[in-house]
């Protein structure tokens, strides 16, 4: 029994089939990352993890608890998974150390200052201690996007799901980000992540699942993936981003 | 390059010609104190162009330039000063004494104070000072006390209604179907039918609990139906102005829809509608003066009052200062705001 399961998911909007019965396994310790190209399901796949989207069918298991369809409690299952948005999605009318206690203090019911004293030492771990009172609007975008993973984390999540987390940076501003994931991914979490940049895929992954509308037609090894893809499609795909240069 | 060496007539058509705002100018004239010197500033920029002293030329006109905006801004609003200083005086003074006969205004009474009695007519004045303006007073204060409860209470029941309305789920839909009702009801209906509804009806008819409370709480209840609609209409655009990523970011660190609402949406959402809702607190500021019609004695029914005995009909124009006194720094602070909003906006992140 794998740590995350996901046993034939679909998911429709409206008439538009978006996953088609998904099946797939995360370990514990493990670092899925999901490719695709625009529109394949990649964020529909992970908010329905998180169950900002519900299933239409199928069911997905969290150390054996089914955690979608009906009868769940979402919000003890979101006190376990933690998400980051591409779009950062700060709380812009609270400071970063607030943004950062706000869910510790209201949803797990630590005191302030235990919380304040936790959320310092996570800024402190990515360099943001001294903007602690700042709002996030006086922070750069690969600032704010730490400070994001900062508060999902500050929830002490057993999985991580991450969406795109780079897609909105200038180039300059997307190491900063990546390397946080890297020590997350050093230290062991947990993480399943969407991601369009490959070379930092291949190096973090555990195992690289390729979306084609709505199913996953290749799964494997990084290694395999990038380097012997067995499917036409996965070919065509990767050729398309090594034409971008972004290989 | 300030001087044109060869002289060349067609100079003047390029980028670097002289304007000489001879049209504006002679417009200008129609208001002579500025349009005269647009109109010199003007001349000698066309003889300085003519002799080729292009760069005093252009200070020339741009000083023609000026004088004609002074001539726009200044000129237009002397003109319509006028026009309405002339329609004070027009038909004898008849206009003027109809809505600020002055013994009613300030307590002087007009034409009597002939050179012989001055010394008792003014005293007689200072005594007289205050015998309209103080039941105005007294009469106003309770508009001003219908509209700081009814504030209040609107501020706190549209926000109910408000949320009510955005609940999500199929099991909520009656409930919002309600809420929209209501909204949709109270925001067609004249405030002043409400009123009447209200505060006839309701001790008419004998509705339990309210029957036998004062005109002035009917008042309120009515003006809370009419601006609770109206209010939660803006509540709820802020609401929904807050960007869904906020809700799904607060939500999937495990807080509850309540707790996303407290903490991260409503905080957001207030920040923004403030303006509007200033807005409707003018409004809502105005149509206290519907409360009249119940027969609640407010400023209007004192004005009106006043104006039966004493045949003035300057007390309705008392009545329009003191509405004026509130709400006119009320929309100056609005104006100031939503300018300072829109300097931050425009300023950047
Ligand atoms: N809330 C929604 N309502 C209707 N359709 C949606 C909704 N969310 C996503 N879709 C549709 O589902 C499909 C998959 O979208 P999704 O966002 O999962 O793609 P993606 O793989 O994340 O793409 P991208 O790389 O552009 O982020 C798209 O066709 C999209 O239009
Ligand atoms: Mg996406």
């Amino acid at each position: 029994m794998a740590f995350l399961e996901i046993d034939h998911v679909d998911k429709i909007f409206g008439t538009n089939h978006v996953l088609k019965a998904i099946s797939l396994d995360v370990e514990q310790h493990q670092v899925v990352t999901l490719i695709g190209g625009s529109g394949s399901g990649k964020s529909t796949l992970l908010r329905c993890v998180n169950a900002l989207e519900e299933v239409d069918g199928g069911e997905i298991r969290l150390d054996g608890d089914r955690v979608s369809g009906r009868g769940v409690d979402v919000d003890a299952l979101r006190r376990e998974v933690g998400i980051v948005f591409q779009s950062f999605n700060l709380f812009p009318h609270m400071t970063v150390l607030q943004n950062v206690t706000l869910a510790p203090i209201k949803v797990l019911r630590l005191t302030r200052g235990l919380a304040e004293e936790r959320g310092i030492a996570l800024l402190k771990r990515i360099g943001l201690d001294a903007k602690a009172n700042e709002y996030p609007d006086r922070l750069s975008g690969g600032q704010q996007q730490r400070v994001a993973i900062v508060r999902a984390m500050a929830m002490e999540p057993r999985l991580l799901l991450l969406d795109e987390i780079t897609s909105a940076l200038d180039p300059e501003l997307v190491a900063e980000v990546l390397n946080i994931v890297r020590d997350l991914a050093e230290q062991g979490m947990t993480m399943m992540l969407a991601t369009h940049e490959m070379s930092f895929a291949r190096e973090v992954s555990s195992k690289v699942c390729f979306l084609h509308e709505g199913v996953i037609h290749e799964e494997g090894p990084p290694e395999q993936i990038f380097g012997n893809p067995q499917k036409e499609r996965t070919r065509a795909f990767l050729q398309r981003i090594i034409d971008a240069g972004r290989l | 390059m300030t001087q044109v060496d060869a002289p060349d007539p067609a100079a003047t058509r390029r980028v670097g010609r002289v304007l000489t705002y001879r049209k504006p100018a002679l417009l200008a004239l129609l208001f002579p104190p500025a349009g005269v010197p647009a109109m010199i500033h003007s001349l000698r920029a066309g003889r300085l162009a003519k002799a080729r002293r292009v760069e005093e030329a252009r200070i020339q006109g741009g000083k023609a330039r000026d004088w004609a905006w002074i001539a726009v801004g200044v000129g237009l609003t002397c003109y319509v000063v006028v026009f309405l200083v002339w329609l004070l005086f027009a038909n004898h003074g008849a206009v003027r004494r109809t809505y600020f006969k002055p013994d009613v205004f300030f307590g002087v009474k007009e034409y009597h104070a002939v050179a012989g009695s001055c010394a008792t007519q003014c005293a007689a004045s200072i005594e007289f000072h205050f015998k309209y303006w103080s039941p105005m007073l007294r009469a106003f204060w309770l508009n001003i006390q219908v509209f700081l409860i009814t504030e209040i209470i609107v501020l706190i029941w549209a926000l109910v209604v408000a949320i009510v309305r955005l609940l999500p789920g199929k099991v909520c839909a009656p409930l919002r179907w309600l809420a929209t009702l209501y909204v949709d009801i109270f925001r067609g209906l004249p405030s002043i039918l409400v009123i009447f509804l209200v505060g006839f009806g309701f001790p008419l008819a004998g509705v339990p609990i309210v029957q036998d409370w004062s005109k002035m709480q009917f008042a309120i209840i009515a003006l809370t139906l009419t601006y609770g609609a109206y209010v939660s209409e803006v509540y709820k655009a802020g609401i929904e102005s807050v960007h869904w990523g906020q809700t799904a970011a607060a939500r999937s660190l495990g807080l509850s829809y309540a707790q996303t609402m407290r903490h991260v949406v409503v905080p957001q959402a207030l920040r923004r509608i403030g303006p509007p809702l200033l807005n409707d607190f003018i409004g809502l500021q105005k149509d206290t003066a519907t409360i009249f019609f119940i027969g609640a004695f407010d400023a209007l029914a004192m004005a009106r009052f006043i104006n039966n005995n004493n045949a003035t009909f300057a007390a309705y124009t008392m009545a329009a200062v003191l509405f004026l006194a509130v709400t006119v720094p009320f929309t100056r602070y609005l104006d100031h705001i939503l300018k300072r909003q829109k300097l931050r906006t425009q300023g950047g992140t």
